[in-house]
């Protein structure tokens, strides 16, 4: 039987299983659309800015290990969509977007709504396709899931062109793809395996260093297992808290800019490192000449070979899928005659016990004032620890990441490749779709939230009781931090004036709203919220100290040992 | 350290702005590029000259390994191989200045492809070194219009790039 095109990209979602897209429509997706009304085995989420659909989407893949849908229109929805695209190629999410576009014959004339979408997102996406023939539908919606799940996962974009949405074919769904021009190695080196299990081995004060390839390979609970059995410090990146219990005697915190003592010395000092999906990036080991000027060696173990010795040079490099060298190591451990170093093992915990008793996470309580770190304290407590908490971008990132002890994976969602202000409210909508009976909150801050506060409309459509985490200091807190410390105290533009009124603002969304300007009133408010008001969304606007700051820090371009104390100001 | 990258890649449309976007958005540097379909029309056989250490060409390899649509890359500088580069140039040639082009084209072993009253194009093929040596050997005044194909480069004896 033949089918126009939009029939057979329903088809394909179909057959991929696809539960919910995001998206907005407009008059290049329209067919599609038509055909989206006439059925009901997946739904559609009507975000009202077309970044919050792919955010949506995004955070729906991070917290449910799926691949996010969304779909927009030609021209500005797809320019809309870029950031939502650069913010989840940056942490490598599985997405499938599919654009419209102008009909093919209008491609190039600077037609109403047309624009250059597969060259306005190339340098954002794993691949993308522009689909010219209908007969190539099918085939390449296929390939873009594929891609899109495999490997180091990211966004696929696929752009249809309106007139192929509307010519007929066949539709005969590929039960699998092969690529000749693309393999991603899946099982590590046997021996280099073996040759970085003897220097773990040997290790007198080894370190583990885990991001976000442990939470997008599911390799959470495999990590686990090996660091256990290691008896190492192990550190999470900001990407991939979750990774490793947050509550565990052998997790020594989040590393980078903002880490702990603990987890910067110890990466500093250590003489094996062990890194398991993750990049050595900027906000993390902070500037790599220092890093490099203590001897150590280095197994990296990575999907993506390109990350691997390109801003630290390492020793023993291990290409393929996380858990799969993590079980092979295992295995490699049962066996192996050798054991751990353990008087060694001893006296590098004993140091590592000295840096944590400097206790780098205190700050100065106060009666008067909400301090923004004691709302998360409390959110952690309220919610057992076991919520998923999205957040924007900004000082209350970094307080959720220090303050909050993810257990599980997963359940941190947070943009921190890209760095995106307005990911927190659509990403807690995604969350909340993939994980219907779950508690999200979105810690925010009051100027990223107001970056896609639109979507307060699409929560009332679809009934989402997301808590909305607001620790308001009326500052581009992190902006402001840097001033203080780095520009003379010169508050350039960061302070946030003419604030809504945010309890009127989510009330007039339909919502509940509260503010809170006294640090006693911050856990009954909690309470209610996540009780009484279990089934709203409840809009907490705490009143928070305007002064406060991110505390330890490194900063730009110091060594990761070099770093700012609360205490040293 | 001046490399030479063979790429193979699926001849599609985009392909090439993959490789370059590539190059631009990293900071990669390119001496020269050149592309066209190979035997197989299904594939394109590209070849970029860049300059950049060690440390540098390594990324940059990886990161053409990683786009879709390459299949296979490899560094042609690191072991023997041949390099060639086309360049046709205008020259004036006029008195006594037509005997000498004449006499400097032959010993670069160029051809001269099209004569007027007044102007040659000579057509010369070889490394990069030597079509350098040849825009030297002349007098630049007389050099109207110059064009170069950019290098393109092949392993010598067993070494194959294929699929």
């Amino acid at each position: 039987m033949l089918l126009t095109g939009a029939e057979i990209v329903i088809r394909c979602l179909q057959e991929e299983k696809v539960e919910f897209v995001f998206g907005y429509p407009g008059g290049s997706v329209l067919y599609i659309y038509d055909e989206l009304f006439k059925q009901d085995k997946f739904k559609h989420v009507l975000v009202r800015h077309e970044q919050a659909a792919v955010h949506a989407a995004d955070a729906y893949s991070r917290s449910s290990q799926k691949v996010g849908v969304c779909l927009v229109t030609s021209g500005p929805g797809v320019t809309n969509a870029v950031t939502g695209i650069a913010t989840a190629y940056m942490d490598s999410i599985p997405l499938v977007v599919i654009t419209g576009q102008v009909p093919t014959a209008y491609i190039g004339q600077d037609a109403f709504q047309e624009c250059d979408t597969v060259g306005i997102t190339r340098p954002c996406v794993k691949h993308n396709f522009l689909v010219k023939d209908v007969k190539d539908l099918a085939t390449t919606i296929k390939k873009a899931f594929y891609l899109a799940k495999t490997g180091r996962p990211g966004p696929v974009l696929v752009d249809i062109p309106k007139d192929v949405t509307n010519h007929k074919c066949e539709f005969d769904y590929p039960k699998n793809i092969v690529m000749r021009s693309y393999n991603p190695v899946i099982k590590g080196h046997s021996g280099q395996i073996k040759k970085a299990m003897q220097l773990l081995l040997d290790a007198k004060r080894p370190m583990v260093y885990a991001g976000g390839g442990v939470i997008l390979s599911d390799a959470a609970e495999t990590l686990t297992k090996l660091v256990k059995k290691l008896g190492f410090p192990i550190t999470n990146t900001l990407m991939g808290l979750g990774g490793y219990p947050g509550t565990d005697q052998q997790f020594v915190g989040m590393l980078g800019m903002h880490g702990t003592v603990e987890a910067n010395m110890a990466m500093q000092h250590c003489d094996v490192l062990l890194a398991i999906g993750a990049r050595f990036d900027d906000r993390v080991i902070g500037n790599p000449a220092h890093f490099n000027e203590e001897s150590r060696k280095i197994i990296h173990i990575d999907i993506d070979p390109s990350s691997i010795s390109k801003r630290v040079k390492v020793d023993v490099p291990i290409v393929g899928n996380v858990p799969d060298v993590l079980e092979d190591m295992l295995k490699l451990i049962e066996v192996a005659e050798a054991r751990s170093d353990a008087k060694a093992l001893a006296a590098w915990w004993l140091q590592i016990k000295e840096w944590r008793a400097k206790n780098c996470l205190k700050y100065k309580q106060n009666s008067n004032v909400i301090m923004p770190q004691y709302v998360i304290e409390k959110l952690y407590e309220v919610t057992g620890g076991d919520a998923f908490i999205t957040s924007d971008v900004g000082q209350h990132q970094l307080w959720a990441a220090q303050y909050y002890k993810f257990d599980k994976p997963r359940r941190w969602i947070n943009s921190g490749g890209l760095g995106t202000m307005g990911f927190g409210l659509p990403a807690a909508m995604g969350t909340r779709f993939a994980n219907p009976d779950a508690t999200v909150a979105c810690v925010t801050g009051e100027a990223s939230i107001q970056m896609c506060i639109q979507e307060l409309s699409t929560c009332k459509q679809y009934r989402l009781p997301i808590k909305i985490i607001n620790l308001n200091n009326r500052y581009l807190g992190m902006v402001r931090q840097w001033q203080e410390m780095f520009h003379g105290n010169r508050y350039a533009e960061s302070y946030i004036n003419a604030l809504p009124d945010f309890v009127k603002l989510a009330e007039a969304y339909g919502h509940v709203g509260m503010q809170i300007t006294q640090p006693g009133d911050v856990e009954p408010a909690l309470r209610r919220a996540f009780t009484e008001h279990r089934n709203d969304l409840v809009f907490l606007d705490f009143i928070t100290d305007q002064t406060a700051n991110v505390f330890p820090m490194v900063a730009a371009g110091k060594g990761l040992s070099q770093m700012i104390l609360a205490e040293d100001l | 350290m001046r490399h030479i990258i063979s790429i193979l890649l699926e001849n599609e449309a985009g392909a090439l702005s993959r490789v370059s976007g590539l190059f631009s958005a990293r900071a990669f540097n390119i001496e020269s590029l050149t592309v066209a379909p190979t035997e197989d029309a299904s594939l394109s056989r590209m070849t970029i000259v860049s300059v950049g250490s060690d440390d540098v060409i390594e990324q940059i390899t990886k990161q053409l390994n990683k786009l879709i649509e390459v299949v296979k890359v490899v560094d042609l500088s690191e072991a023997p191989h041949i390099e060639r580069e086309l360049m046709l140039v205008k020259v004036r040639a006029i008195g006594k200045d037509r005997e000498e082009m004449k006499r400097v084209a032959d010993i670069f072993r160029g051809r001269i492809i099209d004569v007027t009253e007044s102007t040659y194009v000579v057509e010369l093929t070889g490394n990069t070194s030597k079509l350098d040596a040849f825009i030297e050997a002349i007098d630049r005044t007389l050099i109207l219009e110059a064009v170069r194909t950019g290098v393109c480069g092949i392993g010598r004896g067993d070494r194959i790039l294929r699929v």
